[in-house]
């Protein structure tokens, strides 16, 4: 098996690297444009690119080339107001508007939908593609939900579904989760939709609500590929285990040097074993004592391992995004980035680590091409 | 008839020449112009028909007053509508 690409999105252009290069960084993409996303299909192969254009919008690219060429394809859009329906005000008394800003999240289908490609986006809206990108549908189903109107923004000012998990043997079974809206899952294929996640608590709103499922903060949600029902989740409050496939959860208590963070992933293989990017929370989103530090679990969550071996500190000061920690299918091969522009690489499951650049823009995003 | 002036910036993204284009409001003109170049319209109007926030357009050097729906009149055969950047959001 060839090693994977691996493909960086961040402030100002499309990057890309691979093991069989030795980590050398290749010509860029989109040089100077904001990319927030970036999927390799695993079925068709096809590359997409989210940008935020700021002043011009979102817009969405494909590559059917692996990278060498890019055509703008159509960006998901939001249908036509209804000046007949209420305004979607959230809890903060802010309007949430009903067009696209920021396509958060790109997904394939099942492997066995060749051109179904998901996305998620901000201000809260799930789209579905059958045809490659070529056309959008948002799922309305969801859109439409009264308990949907409960969503609000967490560190985006509107909330955003950041995380799309297909059942990898179900593939009618699509769990999302949304920053602030919890945990949402489908068993039809996104005909239908219900709120889940019994377990996880808020005390950051007010008590009646703490423990509400459908206004949790999930920063990210991970799933082990060969055992579907253990899922992690690193939530605004701390991290969280399931074995009933996201329908309840179990704080992780006492995890150092912190509990607080976004990134979280899934070792594809081994249920017990996850990563995860402490930071101070939640009003500093910075490493504990100026170390960068990956956390890893091989026992469930019963306890941590705290890897800092070719990572910076003290006064280092790089946070990891949700989507900038990814792990290959072998589970041995990790990259994780940072708002800093510091890109690393472990080739030990996330004990040693080597420095790809320091001086990238920030990173959004990255992910191993999963073929 | 009247001139419809993008951006320069523009152009590294979407074709946009300066155009001539007939219309009786700024919405009518565009649409003219997003006829011929439809991925344009996306990057001067969201996908509800309104200005993008980080955008302004200028007729004949008044802001457009209308950002919504971009009523304001174009009265004269020889007005000329700057599509441009907002020095806000970049």
């Amino acid at each position: 098996m060839a090693a994977p690409g691996l493909r960086i999105a961040t402030r100002k252009g499309l990057f890309f690297t691979s093991r069989d290069s030795g980590w050398k960084l290749a010509s860029p993409n989109f040089l100077g444009d904001n990319c927030s996303a970036v999927l390799r299909h695993p079925v068709s192969n096809a590359v997409y690119v989210a940008l935020d254009h700021g002043h011009f919008g979102v817009k969405l690219h494909r590559s059917r080339d692996d990278g060498e060429s890019y055509e703008e394809i159509p960006a998901p859009a939001y249908p036509p107001t209804d000046e007949n329906a209420e305004p979607w005000v959230d809890m903060m008394g802010r309007t949430i508007p009903d067009s696209l800003q920021l396509i958060w999240s790109l997904e394939a289908g099942h492997a066995d939908q060749v051109e179904r490609l998901w996305a998620g986006t901000i201000p809260g809206g799930l789209f579905c593609s059958d045809d490659g990108g070529d056309s959008w549908q948002l799922v309305e189903s969801l859109w439409n939900d009264p308990l949907r109107r409960k969503w609000f923004g967490g560190g985006m000012d509107f909330p955003g579904i950041h995380s799309i998990l297909v059942h990898p043997d179900k593939p009618e079974e699509i769990t999302i989760a949304v920053s602030c809206g919890g945990i949402w899952q489908s068993t039809d294929d996104g005909a239908s939709w219900f709120s889940i996640g019994e377990g996880m608590k808020a005390p950051y709103t007010p008590p009646e609500w703490a423990s509400d499922p459908g206004i949790q903060d999930v920063h990210r949600l991970a799933r082990c590929r060969s055992m579907p029902d253990r899922m992690w989740l690193q939530h605004h409050a701390g991290i969280y285990r399931s074995d009933d496939a996201g329908r309840s959860w179990k704080i992780i208590e006492d995890v150092k040097p912190s509990s607080f963070g976004f990134a979280a992933v899934a070792h594809p293989q081994q249920p017990d074993t996850a990563w995860f990017v402490p930071e101070i929370k939640d009003e500093h989103r910075i490493p504990a004592d100026g170390r960068v530090v990956v956390n890893r679990t091989d026992d469930g969550g019963n306890s941590f391992k705290s890897f800092y071996q070719g990572l910076p500190g003290p006064n280092a000061y790089d946070l990891v995004f949700r989507h900038a920690l990814d792990v290959d299918q072998s589970g041995e091969i990790l990259a994780m980035g940072s708002t800093t522009g510091s890109l690393w690489v472990s080739e030990d499951g996330g004990k040693s680590w080597q420095t790809v650049s320091n001086h990238l823009p920030p990173i959004y995003a990255l992910r191993f091409d999963h073929s | 008839m009247p001139t419809v002036i993008f951006t320069s910036n523009l152009r590294r993204h979407v074709n946009c020449p300066t155009t001539q284009a007939e219309g009786e409001t700024v919405a009518e003109a565009l649409e003219k112009v997003f006829e011929k170049e439809p991925l344009l319209r996306g990057y001067v109007l969201d996908e509800q028909g309104a200005l993008r926030k980080h955008m302004v357009i200028f007729l004949n050097g008044d802001a457009l007053k209308d950002r919504i729906r971009l009523s304001d009149p174009v009265t004269r055969q020889d007005s000329e509508i700057f599509v441009m950047q907002a020095l806000s959001g970049g």
